[in-house]
């Protein structure tokens, strides 16, 4: 039995309004959707040009839970984004340029070749760059949240985790610390149902993951991961609650992952109707037509969205093509911090 | 100028930069009320108050990942496992986030974590150990391991301060044993210094932590005999003083390498390596080292002593090399 509460789908613009969001941050939202997915979709073709080395990761199915949740955090709020949640680094403000020179291991991409697909971040733009352990950035994202409450400052750390790796003892430990000293974080995981190849009932026993919540101490909260307004308005209740000294909320999206774990992956495992029917609801599609209903998205309108993120990419990925090899002399450096690399805007 | 014990010093060294930088915490399991299992920290929640030192739950993946989140938010945490072992709950933290996070993504991670390490009380197999060869073979890490209450101030304020992730390995032997003068005032001394402990001629001993004061005694029952022992005390393992241990190895032409932790992947092996490859034709004998052996460390008082490297263990390492 749901111990979770289990959130309703966002359904007229006036309860959109309610949220705080007009229809120029609708059209944002819809926009930043459509480059996430544009990003990895452009990011594959190059895969399948030999372009990227090693293996290249999607979170198709995920846009609107990582849009959805980015769009809720103030400018001041941190997070640890993962490989599923390319829709955080374009709502922060990456440029899908660098994003691309990342995928292709140029020295133009945040990790300047050094790290590979989406262990990138950007400091300037409030993120922490993952590992591939997982989730072993919640305790990284707790330890933010336990700063912003040492210094008494109004800033709420969002921490990623997926169904999967809420099996590991960085989870049960991050959210025993936040629970106990009451932490402004919020803990969202992308539940998208597959592990790899291993489904949830092999990964946790109850009936939502957010339902271990209850036990730390704080609300858990399940939404449609592919509704991008609820996500919205859950994360926003989620981290206002956070920063007003509620302590954390743990957020559950539920999706489906659209494609395999990885490139090479071809998912052989998932019924097929289950896939047939979550992309019935795939995330895109679905606000494009709760926009056309609710807000009077226009076909001129759509077109000119449309176009504008072609353009985007495509000038992109130009740029990024052009971006040079990372220089092998440079390998043993920075493998020790100096005192000018201090000089971010967190050490003053 | 004050004498302190060397756990005295450490806590001065704490204090010191916690009353001069309100970004420095402490965070570990008891550390508060209870002033940490050694009593580093005794008195310090109620000076610095109940969010600067901060009681964690039993979460060393918490509290090492914690540290890194707020050392990447501009804090300098500084951690304290309750034993050195525990770290091996922390390792992921440790080595997969902090150790890359500046080389990979560029954010450095200005961390301490404080290690009780080292055995000699029956500690037994999970409370003895010293796992800072393991840690040194981390890129990223930094791993100082002082021997007098001089230096465990001095390099515990430099750690503080240090932009890099940084272990603090304290000796557990030394705590209360070991007195000795230390200045009262702020002052660093620096990561990847060795000092020379006792000046010398016919050996040289490599050396750093408890084992220091092994050799000094050591070469003390030497002295008698006419043999003259170098002891050079490392400080600090990653960066280690390679400079130091070569002009020392070049005067006396003899070398020792001594340390507590195991022998088989030890750090004495990476200094026995460079004195081949580096100061070969200054040689008069191969190089000889000494560690505790590979097994894991006992509890019962004989075998312990026969686990960690004793002073006759020493004397007899160096008489050896002084007859080649």
């Amino acid at each position: 039995m749901a111990i979770a509460r289990e959130a309703g789908p966002v359904g007229s613009l006036h309860e959109v309004r309610e949220a705080g969001l007009d229809r120029e941050d609708l059209l944002g939202i819809y926009r930043h959707m459509l480059v996430t997915r544009g990003v990895e979709e452009r990011g594959h073709i190059l895969y399948r040009q030999g372009k990227i080395p090693g293996s290249f990761y999607t979170g198709r199915g995920n846009e609107a839970a990582s849009v959805g949740v980015a769009t809720a955090m103030g400018p001041d709020d941190v997070g640890t984004p993962l490989h599923r949640d390319m829709g955080v680094h374009i709502v922060r403000g990456v440029d899908p340029w660098r994003i691309f020179a990342q995928y292709m291991g140029r020295q133009d991409g945040p990790t300047h070749g050094r790290d590979g697909n989406v262990h990138m971040a950007d400091a300037q733009l409030g993120l922490i760059a993952m590992v591939s352990h997982l989730p072993a950035m919640l305790p990284v994202a707790t330890g933010c949240a336990l700063t912003f409450r040492i210094r008494d400052e109004s800033r709420v750390a969002v921490g990623w985790f997926g169904e999967g790796a809420s099996a590991r003892g960085d989870a049960h430990e991050s959210m025993t610390f936040a629970g106990t000293r009451k932490l402004p974080i919020v803990f969202v995981c992308d539940n998208n149902q597959w592990a790899y190849s291993t489904p949830t009932h092999l990964e946790y026993a109850t009936e939502h993951v957010a339902d271990r919540a209850e036990a730390y101490g704080f609300e858990g909260v399940v939404v449609d991961g592919t509704d991008v307004l609820a996500v919205y308005r859950e994360a926003k209740r989620a981290i206002d609650k956070a920063r007003a000294g509620g302590g954390p909320t743990l957020l559950e999206c539920l999706t489906l992952r659209m494609e395999g774990h990885a490139v090479h992956d071809d998912a052989f495992y998932v019924p097929k109707p289950l896939f047939e029917q979550w992309a019935a609801s795939d995330p895109i599609e679905r606000f494009r037509t709760w926009l056309r209903d609710n807000a009077e998205l226009t076909d001129e309108e759509e077109d000119e969205i449309a176009a504008g993120v072609k353009r985007l990419l495509t000038t992109a990925l130009e740029r990024a093509e052009e971006s040079p090899q990372p220089d092998p002399s440079t390998l043993t450096d920075g493998v020790f911090a100096t005192p000018e690399d201090l000089d971010t805007p967190h050490h003053k | 100028m004050a004498e302190l014990t060397y756990l005295q010093a450490i806590s001065d060294g704490l204090r010191t930069e916690m009353r001069r930088d309100k970004r420095v915490f402490l965070i570990g399991e008891d550390v508060g009320v209870y002033g940490g299992a050694f009593k580093v920290s005794l008195g310090f929640q109620e000076e610095f108050g109940p969010w600067r030192v901060i009681d964690a739950p039993l979460a060393e993946a918490a509290i090492v990942g914690g540290c890194t989140g707020a050392a990447i938010m501009g804090m300098r945490p500084v951690a304290e496992m309750q034993f050195a072992d525990f770290i091996s709950c922390g390792w992921d933290q440790l080595v997969t986030v902090a150790a890359k996070q500046r080389w990979r993504a560029g954010t450095p991670v200005p961390m301490v974590v404080r290690l009780p390490s080292g055995g000699g009380f029956s500690g037994g197999p999970f409370h003895s150990q010293n796992p800072e060869s393991s840690f040194a073979h981390i890129p990223g890490l930094k791993c100082v391991c002082p021997a007098t209450p001089e230096d465990a101030k001095g390099l515990l304020i430099s750690a503080i301060e240090d932009p890099s992730p940084v272990l603090y390995f304290e000796h557990k032997h030394l705590y209360r044993r070991i007195k000795g003068e230390v200045p009262e005032e702020r002052y660093t001394t620096p990561l990847g210094k060795a000092r020379v402990h006792r000046d010398g001629d016919d050996v040289s001993v490599i050396t750093w932590g408890a084992m220091v004061y092994t050799a000094d005694e050591a070469a003390q029952k030497l002295e008698s005999d006419g043999i003259s022992i170098e002891i050079v005390d490392l400080r600090t393992v990653m960066p280690w003083d390679k400079a130091a241990v070569l002009e020392s190895v070049r005067k006396t032409s003899k070398v020792l390498v001594l340390h507590e932790d195991t022998r088989t992947g030890g750090f004495g092996g990476e200094i026995a390596a460079t004195i081949a490859e580096e100061a070969f034709e200054d040689l008069d004998a191969p190089v000889k080292r000494l560690a505790a052996p590979d097994t894991p460390v006992p509890f019962s008082p004989v075998l312990e002593k026969a686990y960690i490297p004793q002073v006759d263990d020493v004397a007899g390492a160096l008489r050896e090399l002084a007859e080649y």
